[in-house]
């Protein structure tokens, strides 16, 4: 095979001459670290709420929360960012559709795939809450009523706190997700991590060096996110309960 | 005064009908024992008393305030209705002394030095002093049981429910928890006990219910129970329990 390895590229300026390549590739990584954060947020928060939500003793809540999670789960992902992006603005009243529309591309782009994966990500944190919340002992529910905690009080002190702790080792998975789950975005054209190296190999032709380095970048982004929650697992443990050391 | 009135209580989970008429009451002061076989509805039972479990028929009222009023605040009555579980139910993620003090900051308002105080002063009364800062996790079946009924007394209960407190315990811990509660009959607290404890029920009870298949088969004085049980099944149970 006669491919001419040439690592320096990345130091190479643009054709527009503004950036390297490798400027290149750090924007990227910028808008998928910011992507992801946000959307992590939002899917922890509603993630959260929604979980606590399917384990209330109140049928219409469950019942609302468990369509909420039927609904993102079961419409593929890159589905679900064509909808927020291209059919959402079509269905507001057509002032607001159209005022949309007029927002500055990139916004448009990045707030569709910021809600798409909040929204998406959201309904597997919303499982996982419900799991961790009904492995717990039936007594703590009613140990904590039985205080005279109210029932939200109840979540509050009681139930989330082990549950979220029980929950971290799958949670840190979901996390891992939304980061590589962002490279959706590329397909209405933010210009993001992965598309940044398509992008690189359009121009340069050294696909092997463009797809190392954005491999790299995936993957040190993944360590970073999984030594953050292991810490976050040691710090939280509970002295002499099940699970810790 | 009754404390607590059980008035033709029914309740049924789903087609299966768990408790059938049940009618009794706690006055101020007493201690009533309830036993029975497994699954003749006597945690059920104790679980209504604070609501914990819903009923379908009858009336509860707990202190002059009927459950079931829709103007009653449960939460509220709960508070000053002190529960002690058979799996102890200690927070786990919370220190001894955190599980102490939370529902007297969060539900009673007392500040964090007040609460405190309480909880160390009953941890004091129920000889674990030393185990404050620890964690539940830490801490043998008898010790957590015994920080379980300082959390219910440190609320200042008016009354306080027992479910099986000593069913989950080794033997060697048993009595360590039955002097906690001999010690808080004696003292008059209006107390009602799930318990198979028949010792316990002979030294400090007042009356004893047993129940069976959901209906209370024999509510007597603990002089009558032990004595004459007119019921055949309290009789049957009796004989089985007391042989050794």
């Amino acid at each position: 095979m006669s491919y001419n390895w040439n690592w320096d590229i990345f130091l190479s300026p643009t054709p527009s001459g503004e950036s390297t390549y490798l400027g290149w590739l750090l924007d990227g990584l910028q808008w998928t670290l910011t992507l992801s954060l946000g959307a992590w947020i939002m899917a922890l928060v509603l993630g959260i709420g929604l979980g606590v939500l399917r384990t209330v003793p109140n049928r219409l809540l469950a019942g609302s929360a468990a369509a909420y999670v039927e609904v993102f789960r079961n419409v593929p992902l890159l589905v679900q960012l064509f909808i927020w992006y291209f059919v959402l603005p079509e269905l507001l009243p057509t002032t607001l559709g159209d005022a949309l529309k007029q927002t500055d591309p990139l916004a448009q782009q990045f707030f569709a795939a910021l809600l798409c994966l909040g929204c998406f990500t959201a309904a597997r944190v919303c499982e996982q809450v419900r799991a961790g919340i009904a492995s717990l002992p039936r007594g703590q529910r009613n140990a904590g009523l039985a205080l005279g905690l109210t029932l939200p009080q109840t979540y509050r002190y009681v139930l989330l706190p082990m549950a979220l702790r029980l929950i971290l080792p799958p949670l840190t998975s979901e996390f891992l997700n939304v980061f590589k789950n962002s490279a959706v975005a590329s397909t209405i054209g933010l210009i993001e991590l992965s598309r940044q190296s398509q992008q690189l190999v359009d121009y340069t032709a050294q696909a092997y060096e463009a797809f190392i380095a954005v491999t790299v970048l995936y993957v040190l982004i993944n360590v970073l996110v999984m030594f953050g929650m292991r810490l976050l697992e040691r710090r939280t443990r509970v002295p002499g309960y099940i699970g810790s050391k | 005064m009754s404390m607590i009135q059980i008035e033709n209580v029914s309740k049924w989970y789903g087609d299966f009908q768990v408790l059938t008429d049940c009618s009794t009451h706690v006055t101020e002061g007493e201690v009533v024992v309830v036993c029975g076989p497994s699954g003749s509805g006597k945690s059920t039972l104790i679980r209504c008393v604070n609501g914990l479990e819903a009923i379908q028929q009858g009336r509860i009222v707990v202190n002059g305030t009927a459950l079931a009023d829709p103007t009653t605040n449960l939460s509220k009555l709960r508070a000053h209705v002190g529960m002690v579980f058979q799996n102890f139910e200690l927070f786990p993620h919370m220190s001894v002394t955190d599980n102490l003090t939370i529902a007297q900051i969060k539900v009673l308002g007392r500040s964090t030095a007040e609460a405190l105080a309480r909880g160390l002063a009953m941890l004091d009364r129920v000889g674990l002093k030393a185990q404050a800062s620890k964690f539940p996790g830490a801490l043998s079946g008898g010790q957590q049981q015994r920080v379980a009924i300082a959390r219910a007394l440190a609320m200042d209960p008016i009354c306080m429910l027992f479910d099986e407190p000593t069913s989950a315990l080794d033997p060697e811990m048993v009595n360590e928890v039955l002097d906690v509660m001999v010690e808080l009959a004696t003292e008059g607290m209006t107390m009602m006990c799930v318990t198979h404890e028949m010792g316990f029920a002979r030294k400090v009870a007042d009356r004893v219910i047993f129940m069976d298949h959901g209906r209370i088969v024999e509510d007597a004085s603990k002089d009558d129970f032990f004595g004459t049980p007119r019921a055949e099944r309290a009789q049957l149970f009796l004989s089985k329990i007391l042989q050794h």
